[in-house]
């Protein structure tokens, strides 16, 4: 199955082709298909899974047969001393044809599946198979329902092509199919100006960071001359390419993942692509398109690691945008009304966290965090989904739509408030693990300002989940019509999900002494070498009672607003209050610098500029070609049609006639003249080869 | 008997089947010079294949005893429609592909 990966993005591609061309013909248009071809390829990924995991305890076994022994008797303890003991190499599975040749540079389309690329399709997909059943549901009745799932089985295997992508030129093939998904799927409803806005905002703005990509992968094959990834990483960690080279490289391959991943201060498109449907929402725009800045960042990690000084403990721009990203994202998330709004901005914090994983070497963790946030915070999005899909109409506000759903729709109640705290990092859910990580090996690898921000980050996550919490599910019902569960198409996907949520994060619960995701992930070829920091007790402590004091502080504010003489009313009375507040809903002013200021001052610029180039240049080019034009037709007619064109066409027909004359006396329709000429031609001929042999 | 014999008699049977498709008039006798060509390539088929010790040469000469034959029906089929049409079997006057 690893060297038939190809298959996994295959399957959800033709599904794409089959409900375009079949799709309304179905009995359940075209939904059926692409929830065959996308269960299809979770199978695969599962098996995938599973081998690559034999693959890697094979390699571990064979490295040390003694520690596999007592690894099995001891489960975890030993295997985690094997897996730090001696580093078995364990090489990616790869497999690659030749897509076309130019100038002796092959560029190859093919597969390479380690425990990266498995764990990736592993989530891409079990939630987009979830999505899709999901779907079913949501989406009833839509007036593009065929249309919509043709692009899920799209955007899923453009994402498993991504993930799959043993070059850069294939990954960046996968990158912008992923992103033209996205733009079709968030204008899903694009006949409401704001929704078309939303796509085409979302398109141009990660657009700004695919240019920094598509320098940063050129400029890595200038220096490394090749698009293989490996190799790339190979050459990167043996130091054989400069150290200014990879510095400016993957500064321009952190736009990308700036752009891709909503980083600050690109992240503005991240919310507004909330426009499009939910489960679009969370398959798209929380577990997987988003995370592919963050799966460059792991893929070429030793680019970064080495082009950023990563080892030296000083601040680095990545893990600066990471730890901005984190703070402003959530804060953010405290003033928006609209659920998926808060959830989006949570997605922005939580990747947040991932970068800057990536960016103080905590590579695992970031990766694990991936792993786990994909889990929770899809959903998140779709019991976002179901709460408003159980009101009259799909309606998000949670000050108008929303409020004491626990009562009304106890599934989705009880699977949001898992959520919720696995995204709070309450211990033990996933959440836990994989924030807890990032924190440890910030501070194990001296970055102590970032385990700062994150704890900050923890502390405000848990609060800002907590008001959603009370706006969405307890308080008095404020929308209109009679709130009801949703169907079992809708929850169960959130019961999985749910489960997972919980249990995603034992793989790497380090506590207990399982490192089984650092095994089974971390590259052991072509990648540099990491510390892994042991448990700290203290530290998990501290990250979860910053959690519970801000889940505290937030339910005392929410739960108790009328007691709270003093602070009730603050924005209203308070001038700076109030003036923080606006900052705030205003998004920090970004969307106001990039729409007036800079699209702005462009568009008067060019506009301008166009204008004078019309006068100046157009019209007077036009006019010059105009009269010019009939002078070179005059004298096109006079000397060039008349004399030489015309004298061509009857000169030809004039010989042909001539030749035609002379070559008749040759058909004289009798055989044996016809056996003359031949006979004269083979003595002919013969003569020829006598005297030139 | 010595292979340049045969091939005398194969090059003097050739030229008279040549003569003879490009000088006589009627269609029938065409036909026979043609065979005459045919069977002087035979002969010297044959007689390379004796002398060569390769009975390869011996196959091809039966099948071209063959294949003349079938070429002797399409052709004198031919003759004698044209005989038909013409009243006469003198293929100067078959001139009608004439350009």
């Amino acid at each position: 199955m690893l060297r038939n990966a190809w298959l996994i993005p295959l399957l959800p591609a033709l599904s794409f082709v089959g409900i375009l061309l079949f799709g309304k013909r179905l009995p359940k248009k075209g939904a059926e298909l692409g929830i065959a071809a996308v269960g299809a390829s979770l199978v695969m990924a599962c098996i995938a899974a599973w081998q690559w995991i034999d693959r890697v305890e094979d390699a571990l076994g064979s490295g040390g047969g003694e520690e596999h022994a007592r690894g099995l008797a001891a489960f975890g303890r030993g295997l985690v001393a094997s897996g730090e003991g001696e580093h078995a190499a364990v090489e990616p599975v790869t497999r690659s044809v030749t897509w076309l040749q130019n100038g002796g540079v092959d560029i190859g389309v093919g597969i390479s599946i380690d425990g990266l690329a498995v764990m990736m399709m592993f989530v891409v997909t079990v939630v987009s198979f979830l999505v899709h059943v999901y779907s079913t549901a949501y989406m009833e009745g839509d007036r593009r329902f065929t249309h919509y799932y043709a692009f899920l089985s799209l955007f899923t295997a453009s994402m498993l092509l991504l993930v799959v992508a043993d070059n850069t030129l294939q990954l960046l093939v996968g990158w912008e199919l992923v992103g033209l998904c996205s733009f079709v799927l968030i204008g899903h409803w694009w006949e409401e100006k704001p929704n078309a806005d939303a796509a085409v905002k979302a398109f141009l703005t990660t657009r700004v960071g695919d240019v920094g990509l598509m320098i940063g992968i050129v400029i890595l094959f200038l220096s490394a001359g090749t698009f293989d990834i490996q190799a790339i990483n190979t050459q990167a960690v043996d130091g054989e390419i400069g150290h200014t080279l990879l510095l400016v490289a993957s500064s321009c391959l952190l736009l990308g993942i700036i752009g891709k991943s909503g980083q600050f201060p690109l992240h503005t498109w991240l919310p507004d692509a909330m426009a499009g449907p939910t489960p679009v929402s969370a398959l798209i725009h929380a577990a997987t398109m988003v995370v592919a800045g963050v799966y460059l960042g792991a893929r070429l990690f030793p680019v970064f690691y080495e082009g950023f000084s990563i080892d030296d403990g000083t601040v680095n721009i990545m893990a600066l945008v990471g730890g901005v990203t984190i703070v402003i994202g959530a804060v953010l998330a405290f003033v928006q009304r609209d659920i998926k709004k808060v959830l989006a901005y949570s997605t922005i914090s939580q990747l947040g966290y991932m970068v800057m994983g990536l960016g103080v070497g905590a590579w695992v963790a970031a990766v694990f965090h991936l792993f786990t946030h994909a889990f929770f915070k899809a959903l998140l999005f779709l019991g976002a989904g179901s709460v408003s899909h159980s009101g009259a109409h799909h309606g998000f506000d949670m000050k108008s739509d929303m409020g004491g759903l626990r009562k009304h729709m106890p599934i989705t109640f009880v699977t949001f408030i898992i959520g919720s705290l696995a995204l709070a990092g309450i211990f033990p859910l996933a959440g836990f693990w994989s924030k807890d990580e990032i924190l440890v090996n910030a501070g194990e690898n001296g970055f102590d300002f970032f385990l700062i921000v994150g704890l900050l980050g923890a502390f405000l996550t848990a609060a800002y989940m907590t008001r959603c919490v009370y706006l969405t599910f307890f308080g008095e019902f404020r929308g209109q019509g009679q709130p009801h569960e949703s169907p079992p198409t809708m929850t169960v996907p959130l019961i999985v999900l749910a489960a997972l949520s919980v249990l995603a994060g034992f793989i790497n619960a380090t506590v207990f002494g399982i490192e089984k995701f650092t095994e089974w992930v971390e590259p052991t070829v072509a990648f540099p070498e990491l510390v892994h920091a042991e448990f700290d007790g203290g530290k998990a402590v501290i990250s979860v009672t910053l959690a519970m004091v801000g889940i505290g502080i937030a339910a005392f504010l929410w739960f108790r607003r009328e007691e709270l003489g003093p602070f009730r009313g603050l924005t209203e009375r308070n001038a700076a209050a109030r003036a923080g507040y606006r900052f705030l809903e205003n998004k920090y002013y970004l969307d106001a610098l990039y729409e007036n200021v800079i699209v702005g001052s462009v568009k008067g610029a060019i506009a301008r500029a166009s204008y004078w180039v019309n006068q100046r240049v157009i019209d007077g080019a036009v006019n010059g070609i105009g009269e010019g034009a009939t002078r070179v037709g005059r004298f096109a007619y006079d000397v060039v049609d008349q004399e030489i064109v015309d004298g061509a066409v009857n000169g030809v027909a004039v010989s042909t006639g001539q030749t035609g004359g002379l070559l008749r006396y040759v058909q004289s329709g009798r055989v044996q003249r016809y056996a003359l000429m031949l006979f004269a031609a083979v003595g002919l001929l013969s003569l020829a080869l006598l005297i030139f042999n | 008997m010595a292979l340049n014999q045969f091939l005398i008699l194969s090059a003097f049977l050739f030229c008279t089947g040549v003569y003879g498709v490009l000088a006589r008039r009627n269609g029938v006798l065409v036909l026979m010079s043609v065979e005459l060509m045919l069977n002087a390539v035979n002969i010297n088929l044959i007689a390379f294949s004796a002398f060569g010790r390769d009975v390869a040469g011996q196959v091809f000469a039966l099948f071209i005893i063959t294949i003349a034959a079938a070429e002797v029906g399409v052709g004198l089929a031919i003759v004698l429609l044209i005989y038909r049409n013409l009243h006469s079997p003198d293929l100067d006057q078959v001139e009608q592909l004439k350009g």
